[in-house]
Order: C-alpha cells, then structure tokens, then sequence
C-alpha cells in the first residue's frame, strides 16, 4: 500500500471498520450483493470496508448513501473520533504526506486535528461546547491550534462570526440560546478557525428548514471559493450534493458502488443502487 | 488541426431498475472537428444530440469508443480520463451551456453569469463590469441584475445562461440550444456573440432546431438520427 501521486491532499486506501469479532469470511459475506452489512457467520457488524479514494487540494467530495450505509464513519475515522479495524490514510501537508495518520499517536493525532482539519457535525451538540460562549468556542480551537494572544483571539473570533454572519454582539452568549441554523454557522466558525486544508462536513444541513439550509450551502461555498478548502461532504441529499460538489462517492451496506463525477453520478448513474437513488430525487 | 475527434462512439443506457432494460441513444458516432469551427447538431428530438453532447462533456458515460480532445496538453480521451483530468479541463478549457439554467440559490444574476469568470479575473468587481456588459447587449432589464435568477421567466433564464457559458470565452464550447425562446432581437445578439468567440479560436458544437440560427451561426451541420449521424452536409457561408 502506497501513495500513487504526490498531487494529492488526502490519500485513503483499504479504509475498514468492523464491530465485533470477523471471521476470514466476513468481508466475502457482507456488502451490496448481500445488501446486508451484518456477517452472518460472525454477527459482526462491516459499518465500512475497502474504502479507497483520493482528494486534492481545494477539491469538494461528496458521499452519498442511506442511513447506515457508512458514509458518516468514513469521516469519523479519518478525524479519529473512531478507531479503524484497517486501512490507511496519507495527508500531505503531515509530515509531507509520508506517515498513516491513523497509526500515529494520540498526541499526533490531536496536532492533527487541530492544525490540519475541521469537522461540522450534523448536531451543533457534538461541535460545540453549550457551556462555552459562542466567541469562547472559537477561542477554544485556536488555542488549541497554538494561539495565544487573548487580542488575536477576539479579533479573530469576529472575523468568523462575520464571515458566517453570526452577529458579533452575541459573541459572549452561549449557542444555546442560538436558533439552529446560527449554532451551525457558529459550528462552521469554529470547524475553519484554525485555517484547515480539509474540512468535513457530515449532513450539515439535515434539520435546518430550507431557507436556512440555503445559508449555510452558501456560506460552505463562499468558504471553499475564497478559501479554498477542500471538504468532505456527506449527505444523504442529492439537492446539497449537487451544489457543492465536484466529484461523488455511493455507498450502501459500508461499501463504495460507484464514484465519478457528481454531474455523471446523478444523469448517467451505472449501480444499480446509485440509479434506484436518482430516480428517487424530487 | 482537429480540436476533437469521435471514432465509433457508442452509448447503451443499463437501466437496472427496469428490469436491466436497454436504451441504445448512440450508435457508432464517428466524426471530426477542426479548431476554430462551429458545427451545427441536429435531428428530431429523441435523435441522440444532447447524449452526444454530455458524452463529450463526460456527463454520460460512453459506453464504447474514443473521444479525443486536443487539450492545450496534448491529447485526452475525454471517455477514458481520470476524473481530476476532465474537472481541470472543465474549468479551464470546455465549458457546457445546457437548456436550461440551474440556479444557485441566493446567488444574484450578476454572480451566477460571473462565476467561471471569478476564476480568471480575480478582480470581482472587473468581471462583474463584464458580466452587466454581456446582461445590458442582451437586454436583461438592470433591475434584475441584482435578483436571485430562481424566480426569473424562461427567456430572462435562458440569456443568463449564455452570458455565463461565454463569459470567460472558453476554448471548446458545448452549446445546447443557445436561442430558444428568445425573441428575434435578443437572437442575434447571441449569435453575433457566439461569433465573436470564434473568431478568437473557440470552436463550438452547438445543438439547434432554429432554421435561422444554424443559417448565421454554423460552419457545418451534423444530422442526427436515431442514434447515427445522417447526412453531412456543407453550408456555404
């Protein structure tokens, strides 16, 4: 296993996560052709196997597939909120692309994730600290991004606010008292205080009503215009997939059944899964 | 020298959902185009021309044979390349203009007609100087200029996704009929347009079912039918 090309941002190959105890067969027994994720040997649980792909810098990925086809553990190993059963992971700007981020330690783990990558979960809960105020939460990554100097902080923390058009005046109230569109704009803030070259984005805009929904694809298209981050966007809705991304990954029962272009995957779809989803589409 | 060159294309749609059907939309395409020139497609509606035009643009997936694109890098095979290949060549050499637009919600025209600009012109308000330019020549009432395109009639649609198809004068255009529903004025705006791109090297394949726009516009006409190219025949201009 190794890199093929230096170009890229994000290299992942053999990406696997199995609950339970596999057997040798787990894998042969599990996946689309049995559209069942669960081994029937074993009971163990494949959330995602064999995951391969590559993403370049600035570049927008999209991962589409129902509920528990694995799409959101594919991201919750690569930002290390899980453990993975086996697999790889190269991002170039670590130690020039050379060591599998997800064999390093915990303490390189953490440098990691706080220089190199944002995540926006789909729960503002799961992003935000709720006893922190909304500017302590941005405080909060930049320090751990190394920062120091409380006047940067601030500065810096109303630029954000700004940019995801949180009112600044409500810089010292918690998100709690936010609407939940204005928590996942302050969640979005905080994902991209540290400058990351790779943002994840795991159904962002599931729940919020569509006006706001509306916001938030633009302030995520803003940032990736102007900012040039490369993202990772899982969802489960073909209308947000379309918008932001350049190219697309199906999954369904934790395994990849097709990639390509997104305009491709959703006019000229070829699996058999990825054709039953597009024909689904309002 | 040929910009592209089609050798027996041929586009089978599996459609497993229905039973594994089977849809033949292209069947051994074969042709060429020189730089520079803009060739008319036409047929009857259901003949293949807008498969034949997503094929080349990699939105379809060919299903046998070769389209290659003389990049300015040399030869691509735009059925065989890798995905990071045809996004660089989308955003730097061929651009697509289908029928209808697709909006971008709370983006306002000026931006929506802008954005392949903004990647060359890295001066916004410059390229949106352009972009009113193109909205005034094609008659776009300025009140619009700064409303969101969603809400906007077929025609006013219609010329924002022309203006923002040639605005940064891409080098192979792919133009699905650039006149529909536009008034006789506002027409040959367009076509004077198309034009004046290509007499700056762009060459255009473009899919028509207006008399009078393939008669102003077209070097050549490629006549699709069921499938297979039909007649070729020369227009003399």
């Amino acid at each position: 296993m190794s890199r093929t090309d230096d170009n890229w941002l994000l290299t992942v190959r053999n990406l696997t996560k199995i609950y339970g105890e596999p057997n040798e067969n787990t894998l042969d027994l599990t996946g689309p052709i049995f559209n069942s994720n669960i081994c029937p040997e074993t009971e163990s649980i494949v959330a995602c196997a064999n995951i391969n792909f590559d993403l370049y810098p600035g570049e927008v990925l999209g991962i589409v597939g129902e509920s528990g086809s694995g799409k959101s553990t594919v991201v919750k190993l690569l930002y290390f909120d899980m453990e993975k059963s086996a697999g790889a992971a190269w991002l170039t700007p670590y130690n020039n692309g050379l060591a599998n981020i997800l064999d390093e330690s915990n303490q390189k783990k953490r440098f990691i994730r706080n220089h190199l990558m944002g995540m926006v979960y789909q729960n503002p809960r799961d992003g935000l600290n709720f006893r922190f105020s909304s500017g302590g939460n941005i405080a909060e990554k930049l320090i751990m991004a190394g920062e120091m100097h409380v006047g940067n902080i601030r500065g810096r923390a109303s630029d954000l606010l700004n940019k995801t058009e949180v009112p600044v005046l409500r810089m010292d109230d918690r998100p709690s008292s936010f609407s939940g569109g204005m928590q996942q704009r302050v969640q979005i803030a905080k994902a991209i205080a540290n400058n990351p070259p790779l943002l994840f984005l795991d159904e962002v805009t599931t729940g919020l009503d569509v006006s706001v929904q509306a916001k938030v694809l633009d302030l995520i298209r803003e940032l990736q215009q102007d900012l040039g981050i490369a993202m990772i966007v899982v969802s489960h809705d073909l209308s947000v997939i379309r918008m932001l991304t350049d190219r697309t990954i199906v999954m369904k029962n934790g395994r990849i059944v097709e990639s390509g272009l997104t305009d491709q995957i959703l006019q000229d779809p070829q699996h058999e899964y990825s054709q039953l989803l597009v024909s689904s589409l309002l | 020298m040929n910009i592209l060159e089609v050798n027996d294309l041929s586009k089978v749609f599996n459609l497993h959902i229905l039973n594994d059907k089977r849809i033949e939309a292209l069947k051994q395409i074969n042709f060429t185009m020189e730089e520079g020139e803009i060739i008319g497609l036409t047929g009857k509606s259901g003949s293949g021309k807008s498969s034949l035009m997503k094929c080349i643009y990699r939105t379809y997936l060919a299903s046998s044979g070769e389209i290659i694109y003389a990049s300015r890098e040399g030869l691509v095979d735009m059925v065989k390349a890798d995905d990071h290949r045809i996004i660089e060549l989308r955003k730097s050499e061929i651009t697509y203009c289908s029928q209808f637009l697709s909006v971008i919600p709370r983006v306002s025209a000026v931006d929506v007609v802008c954005e392949n600009l903004f990647r060359i012109e890295k001066n916004k308000q410059k390229a949106r100087n352009k972009a009113k330019e193109m909205l005034e020549a094609l008659g776009l009432p300025t009140e619009l200029w700064d409303a969101f395109p969603v809400t906007f009639s077929g025609g006013e649609q219609q010329r924002i996704n022309v203006a923002r198809a040639i605005i940064a004068a891409p080098r192979f255009l792919l133009i699905d009929e650039p006149t529909a529903s536009l008034d006789a004025k506002t027409k040959n705006v367009v076509i004077d347009m198309i034009l004046s791109l290509k007499k700056n090297g762009t060459s255009v394949l473009c899919i028509s079912h207006d008399e009078y726009t393939l008669d102003k516009l077209v070097d050549r006409r490629l006549d699709l039918h069921l499938g297979q190219i039909a007649v070729t025949e020369v227009t003399a201009s």
